[in-house]
């Protein structure tokens, strides 16, 4: 007799569509970290002096720091010498000034992967097929894109500058808006707050450079697509995105790499700034490459990402879900320094084989009347551990703080690990805090009911999930929402079927 | 030509200290338009026969053979018996949290018509069709958005069912004691749907513990299991005989 349960389905296999390499000529670095790499770094952005010293004291500091081993991951020491720290499409060493001078294999690339670089079209996304893209008619989204170290292209540039919007390249940000970017950058996460924030400080290559004035609310989404093309490279992107008063931006931020039997890493730092009344969404869908079914590959994300709610009612929520990478290793945060500023997290973080999760989010509570939301969907498939790790903090100035905590983490299969360590120190006895935890599997009932009525395994399987995830589907933009249901869909096949 | 057919039928149950024999040579013959009830006291294999049937993890077949419409069951995943045309009405409908109940039932309608080569039915018109039947149980037009079954009442996860077999439209239902937890109200409902599904062309088989349910489907034939085994059939009056004499005067 032919049953499916869920523990005969458990099974490898899952299929990654970014896998592809693109074969473009590049400058790329060799192997090797020292304080001429830094430099070279520096010269070849042709940065301020400020920004060079900058560099080189993070660099400085990351020296005497250590790894960090808590988070319950588990992977060979890095050789951080065997990593190139910078890698640039030769075609684009003088930077193109339009899209039509962006070398069109990149183009073709960024077609492959769905995400049109053409003004007219509407979408930026991670899905592989364009074809699968349900997107709303007119829903345009502005575009950074950042292949290996370097920035190839911003889309929208104009229609956005006439908002007051600036949306470029950190790299060129340093050069039009120093202003802005001596005074936030590091403002938020220190240059030696963390082992791999300092590495990043160091030897940060591109990234985004978001700044709306006040009382602007942007007039459309805009987007960061990530994608590490080069062997043996690191990607250590910076984002810096800062709110003045009153306004509003929705930002969405995707990765892809191709399928590489080394590991690769990924060290970005993400830093946002929202003034007084100020709101920032971010929102991410990261699926790097995730390594083979038996653990060979994947990129090691080691990400810190944190916001600062700086002024009073300033709003900042984050919403992750997370398919990729063979370790993930990532907390975003906010400070809540504001009076009545709100901090919001919405996370799904799916494992599957031998990948490894260690992801959650801290929120400091300084101001009055502050008010934080933490909702974290936690799915574990194959051999994967899956780990929430939250910190609420509540400060002793914090009266009448609030926090709402939910930690659900699902088990698909019996080789799966799902762990909750969540965190609480409160110094304020007004404060209000909640936590509800709750840990189910996908059981054989669910999946029988489902098969009972026709519906085939893998479907059955991705309904349920998709279910279990809906509370942070919600929150994130509609396109990215669809978008988020069929990677879970890619990312879980194999996984039961 | 029978709709379906169970021949000699031996299953097990897969439990913690092996394998727990408990179908023990079951026949039984359904054809189209009759609706058969399966009585036995607790412990008789009536739900293993509908679980058995229906693909159910955790069991066995030993030996023995089942047909639907004249194709093998036994040998198919559970989601290719549904799309023949096998449909469980479960004893406890389980919860799906998240899944709302109309997009169940659209994958659901999808599923099916995909298997049998049709065209998936146009989205609004089947919320309409789903939403109007619902009505027709009783059921809250809101419970369609909620999440399959969560925190329904008893009886509301049962009208589900209900309302499952009426919009599938099976060649064969297996109600597994449908009746069971359900006032008499609810019953009524219930018994009013399967009475809604029956027609000449498909069959109904009617598995529970107690007589009452029969005062509203009527049955044309009842049989009796008894480890594993019919040991008695004959039509309605069977039941009744039951009612009044408990079963121990036939084991």
């Amino acid at each position: 007799m032919s049953n499916s349960s869920v523990d005969d389905l458990v099974e490898a296999g899952s299929e990654y569509h970014a896998g592809f390499v693109t074969d473009v000529e590049s400058e790329t670095l060799p192997p090797g970290l020292d304080e001429s790499v830094v430099r070279y770094i520096s010269a070849q952005k042709k940065e301020p002096d400020w920004l060079t010293e900058w560099r080189l004291k993070a660099f400085a500091q990351w020296q005497e720091m250590r790894e960090p081993k808590w988070a319950h991951v588990h992977y060979p020491p890095i050789n951080f010498q065997d990593i190139s720290y910078y890698s640039a499409p030769k075609s684009q060493t003088d930077g193109p000034r339009s899209l039509d001078e962006v070398d069109p294999e990149l183009l073709r690339t960024y077609e492959k992967l769905g995400i049109p670089l053409h003004e007219q079209a509407a979408l930026a996304g991670v899905v592989p097929d364009p074809a699968a893209i349900g997107s709303p008619a007119g829903a345009n989204v502005a575009v950074d894109v950042v292949f290996d170290s370097v920035s190839i292209a911003t889309t929208f540039k104009e229609t956005l500058a006439e908002a007051g919007v600036i949306f470029c390249p950190i790299s060129e940000a340093v050069h039009s808006h120093p202003e802005l970017v001596q005074k936030y950058l590091g403002s938020v996460i220190p240059q030696r707050d963390n082992y791999y924030a300092a590495l990043n400080s160091a030897v940060f290559s591109d990234g985004s450079f978001v700044y709306i004035p006040k009382g602007v609310r942007c007039p459309m989404e805009l987007s960061t697509y990530f994608r590490i093309n080069e062997r043996n490279t690191g990607q250590f992107e910076r984002t810096l995105i800062i709110a003045d008063e009153g306004s509003h931006v929705s930002y969405l931020e995707g990765c892809t790499a191709p399928m590489r039997d080394e590991n690769q890493l990924h060290a970005a730092v993400v830093e946002l700034v929202a003034m007084g009344d100020a709101q920032i969404k971010y929102s991410t869908v990261q699926n790097w490459y995730p390594g083979d079914e038996n653990g060979k590959g994947g990129i090691y994300n080691f990400v810190t990402k944190r916001g600062l709610c700086a002024g009073p009612r300033a709003k900042i929520s984050w919403t992750q879900v997370e398919t990729g990478s063979a370790i993930t290793w990532k907390y975003p945060s906010v400070v809540l320094r504001g009076d009545d500023s709100v901090g919001e997290f919405y996370s799904v973080a799916l494992t599957n084989n031998r990948q490894q999760a260690d992801t959650g989010t801290k929120m400091i509570h300084m101001g009055k009347n502050t008010k934080s939301t933490i909702v974290s969907k936690g799915i574990s498939a194959g051999g994967s551990e899956n780990c929430y790790r939250g910190l609420v903090r509540i400060s002793p100035t914090a009266h009448n703080a609030r926090n709402f905590t939910q930690c659900d983490s699902l088990l698909i299969g019996d080789r799966c690990g799902a762990h909750t360590f969540p965190y609480i120190e409160n110094k304020n006895n007004s404060a209000t805090i909640e936590h509800e935890a709750s840990t189910s599997k996908v059981s054989d009932d669910q999946l029988f009911a489902c098969q009972q009525r026709g519906i085939e395994t893998e479907q059955a399987v991705s309904m349920i999930v998709n279910g279990f995830c809906k509370e942070v589907f919600r929150e994130l933009p509609m396109e990215f929402a669809v978008e988020a249901g069929k990677l879970l869909e890619v990312s879980l096949e194999g996984a039961v079927g | 030509m029978s709709l379906l057919n169970v021949s000699d039928l031996h299953a097990s149950v897969v439990t913690d200290d092996g394998a727990q024999p408990i179908l023990k040579g079951l026949t039984l013959e359904v054809k189209p338009g009759e609706v058969h009830a399966i009585m036995g006291p607790n412990g008789s294999g009536k739900s293993t026969l509908a679980n058995v049937l229906s693909g159910r993890p955790g069991y066995t077949v030993n030996s023995g053979t089942a047909t639907l419409d004249g194709q093998g069951l036994l040998e198919l995943e559970p989601f290719e018996r549904a799309q023949l045309g096998l449909f469980l009405a479960f004893q406890y409908p389980v919860e799906i949290p998240g899944v709302s109940n109309m997009e169940f039932l659209k994958a659901s309608i999808d599923s099916l018509a995909r298997a049998r080569g049709e065209e998936q039915p146009n989205t609004a018109t089947f919320m309409k069709q789903v939403r109007e039947l619902a009505g027709s149980l009783d059921l809250d037009p809101a419970f369609l958005k909620r999440g399959v079954n969560e925190g329904f009442s008893g009886g509301e996860k049962k009208r589900n069912e209900i309302m499952q077999l009426l919009l599938l439209q099976p060649k064969l239902a297996l109600l597994d004691e449908t009746d069971s937890g359900l006032d008499i109200d609810a019953l009524k409902v219930v018994a009013e749907g399967v009475n809604r599904y029956r027609s000449a062309e498909n069959g109904v088989v009617l598995i529970t513990h107690y007589q009452r349910l029969l005062d509203y489907i009527v049955p044309d034939f009842v049989h009796v299991l008894s480890h594993g085994k019919i040991i008695e059939s004959g039509d309605k009056t069977l039941a009744l005989e039951l009612e009044a004499k408990g079963y121990a005067w036939l084991t």
